[in-house]
């Protein structure tokens, strides 16, 4: 009685406890090997992330035609002139796409870093010092949730001049609550610890805690979930793009992509084929790879 | 961990030994736990009422403000679309006046807010009709595409979570785990065109643009919905059945649930009444979350499926900078997001005591 109350069974720690004793059995050893298994869908993911990303920085190098240059075969199938095929006004799709790459990119990574260099500190304040400030900082999280998503970025993207910049912005907007909230449920679960404690004793000042005792160990969960959030931020992109309040017109975009090739839905459904593909293989990749770092930072204490 | 407070799983086995299981089978475990609340408990829940309230009369006020705002940051204002751009400075003024925009902006927020809260939304730059008029006609559509997507998803959603939950790695739960992964994976409106090419081009079941009213042609009307809700319902459909099927797995796990087993009640009564009625729990838990998702779900479909909804209204606002319809529209999906929200919040503890004792933001 004593002894299983000692050494509590920890399932997965590759042994069963037998009156009191660890033994290695066969079902652990296999759950052992069953975890340093590759994670497949992880390494898919980051490889082709890695794979947009390069190509997207790397666009003006690539032996591609400009995604502008209007060709002389319109709406044609892939060929090996054009991978991907053309459009309606004659333009390489891959061209487009890896041009296009650049601005989902570019808008997901920057929102996304912003809202955490915004979010992150926040919420931790909001955590650490509780009271009026976390009441203060709860009721501008709470005002921000309180425009249903769309209908928030569609409001910030009529206020301020359309571009990539307004872009950034409205999205981060829109990334900040989530990255408060769970830097707040995390800093509130790590400040009560013995090393927070201990270096209130030492005299440490609040904000060398919050800097050296806790971001760190705020910052893992919340980089998987960062992951997770510029999914959601790209699709919000390709959303405004698609609806034409996005990265305006003749530069490319995703979703803008996707919005023109409608059109010839009936003639050549290719045009919406391709960008659709691209959308869910990138969201399926972050996806993916979010899932990945999420079970193995430990399940963020809140969405 | 061994639940003693649990009433119905000792009295539940003696009532299966003498051979009348469904007696005692409609008593939910935990939940006559504390019906009678102490008065320090009282105290509490006056407190967190309290705050509840005083949170919304702050958050109203910012929404309002900021809407407010919207119009102020926008470039160029009713003067211009009013007056013609060879305006003299005297007409300018005078109208300026005449709308009340030589007051100080706290004045004129108040003035708007009175307007407001009587229904007065002021008239459109560009059509010149009342606001109010134009949401009167846009609103019903939007809210009949939301509310039968919303129906559709959970009809679809709930059966399957609960049996894949019953049988895990089987067919049904591995079918839907694969449409969920798939389907989380498609931007909703990729998913739209997806779902116009193959219904509506390829197949032709359906119409895939326009709208007709019901009380037109009742059957051109159903047919024009089937593709909006399809599409909307979808992604809610995957939402849902991931969330219950999580849930319900956990429920499952339980000793209620084991004792239901064990004084041989019939399956799909342990699975509704003892497993499902716990679990729903977690769907409430993300209707706020979900109504947004709707709200800007439907936005996308009417763009998609041209109807004459509040999103059509919405997204031809800003193609025309017709700002006034974008303020309204933005003030009045807000106020519904917030109230949903606010009565979701107010709704969990009524509806789990657990919940009772702390709460997070």
């Amino acid at each position: 009685m004593v002894t299983s109350l000692d050494k509590v069974p920890d399932v997965g720690q590759g042994g069963s406890v037998v009156a009191g004793m660890v033994t290695p059995t066969e079902p652990a050893i296999s759950a052992r090997l069953r975890r340093r298994k590759r994670p497949v869908g992880a390494i898919l993911g980051a490889t082709w992330l890695v794979i947009v990303i390069l190509a997207a920085v790397l666009a003006q190098a690539l032996p591609l035609p400009k995604p502008a240059a209007l060709g002389n075969t319109f709406a044609a199938m892939p060929s090996w002139d054009h991978w991907l095929g053309t459009d309606g006004l004659g333009r390489d799709v891959l061209s487009r796409i890896v041009f296009g790459a650049r601005g989902s990119m570019a808008v997901a990574i920057g929102a996304t870093s912003l809202a955490l260099v915004i979010g992150v500190p926040l919420g931790m304040i909001s955590g650490f010092f509780r009271g009026a400030t976390d009441a203060g900082i709860s009721l501008f999280v709470n005002f921000m949730l309180s425009f249903p998503p769309l209908i928030f970025l569609i409001a910030v993207v009529t206020a301020l001049k359309p571009g990539i910049l307004t872009l950034v912005v409205a999205l981060a907007l829109l990334g900040i609550p989530t990255f408060a909230r769970v830097a707040r449920a995390n800093t509130i679960a790590l400040a009560d610890r013995e090393f927070v404690t201990a270096a209130r004793a030492l005299g440490a000042s609040p904000l060398r805690i919050l800097r050296r005792e806790l971001l760190a160990n705020v910052m893992l969960p919340i980089l998987s979930l960062a992951l997770v959030v510029m999914a959601t931020l790209v699709v919000a992109e390709g959303t405004l793009s698609f609806l034409g309040l996005g990265i305006p017109p003749p530069t490319p975009s995703w979703g803008g992509m996707l919005s023109a090739g409608r059109d010839s839905l009936r003639t050549h459904p290719l045009l919406v084929f391709v960008p659709a593909l691209f959308f869910f293989l990138t969201v399926l990749a972050f996806n993916m790879l979010g899932d990945w770092a999420r079970s193995r930072v430990g399940r963020s204490s809140s969405i | 961990m061994i639940k003693v407070r649990n009433p119905a799983s000792a009295g539940g086995l003696s009532v299966a030994t003498s051979g009348t299981p469904e007696v005692a089978t409609d008593e939910v475990p935990g939940r006559q736990t504390d019906d009678r609340a102490s008065s320090a408990q009282r105290v509490r829940r006056a407190k967190r009422w309290l705050a509840a309230v005083t949170r919304l009369v702050l958050l109203l006020f910012l929404v309002t403000v900021s809407t407010f705002g919207l119009l102020k940051l926008t470039p160029g204002s009713p003067i211009d679309a009013i007056l013609p751009p060879d305006a003299t400075p005297a007409q300018i003024a005078s109208a300026r006046a005449e709308f009340g925009l030589n007051q100080p902006l706290a004045v004129q927020y108040v003035h708007w807010l009175g307007h407001v809260l009587t229904g007065h939304l002021g008239d459109s730059y560009s059509t010149r009709q009342p606001v109010s008029g134009i949401i009167a006609d846009a609103a019903p559509v939007s809210l009949e595409i939301a509310t039968v997507a919303l129906l559709t998803a959970l009809l679809f959603s709930v059966p399957v979570a609960v049996w894949a939950a019953y049988r895990p790695g089987r067919l049904v739960d591995r079918v839907s785990n694969f449409v969920t992964s798939a389907t989380l994976a498609t931007p909703a409106f990729v998913l739209g065109v997806l779902i116009v090419f193959v219904f509506g081009v390829q197949l032709g079941w359906f119409p895939i643009l326009g709208w007709v009213p019901f009380s037109e042609n009742p059957v051109s009307h159903v047919e024009h919905l089937v593709l909006p809700v399809v599409t909307l319902a979808l992604g809610e459909c995957v939402l849902f059945t991931r969330l219950l099927k999580g849930d319900m797995m956990a429920t499952l796990q339980q000793d209620h649930v084991l004792s239901a087993r064990a004084r041989g009640l019939p399956t799909w009564r342990i699975l509704i009444k003892h497993a499902l009625r716990q679990s729903s729990f977690s769907l409430v838990t993300v209707m706020g979350v979900v109504v947004g998702r709707l709200i800007g779900g439907t936005v996308l479909v009417e763009y998609i499926f041209s109807i004459p909804g509040m999103g059509s209204v919405v997204i031809r606002a800003v193609t025309s900078r017709d700002y006034i319809v974008i303020q309204a529209v933005v003030l009045l999906t807000a106020l519904l997001y917030l109230a949903i929200n606010t009565l979701v919040d107010l709704s969990y503890p009524l509806l789990d005591p657990r919940v009772r004792k702390g709460r997070a933001w």
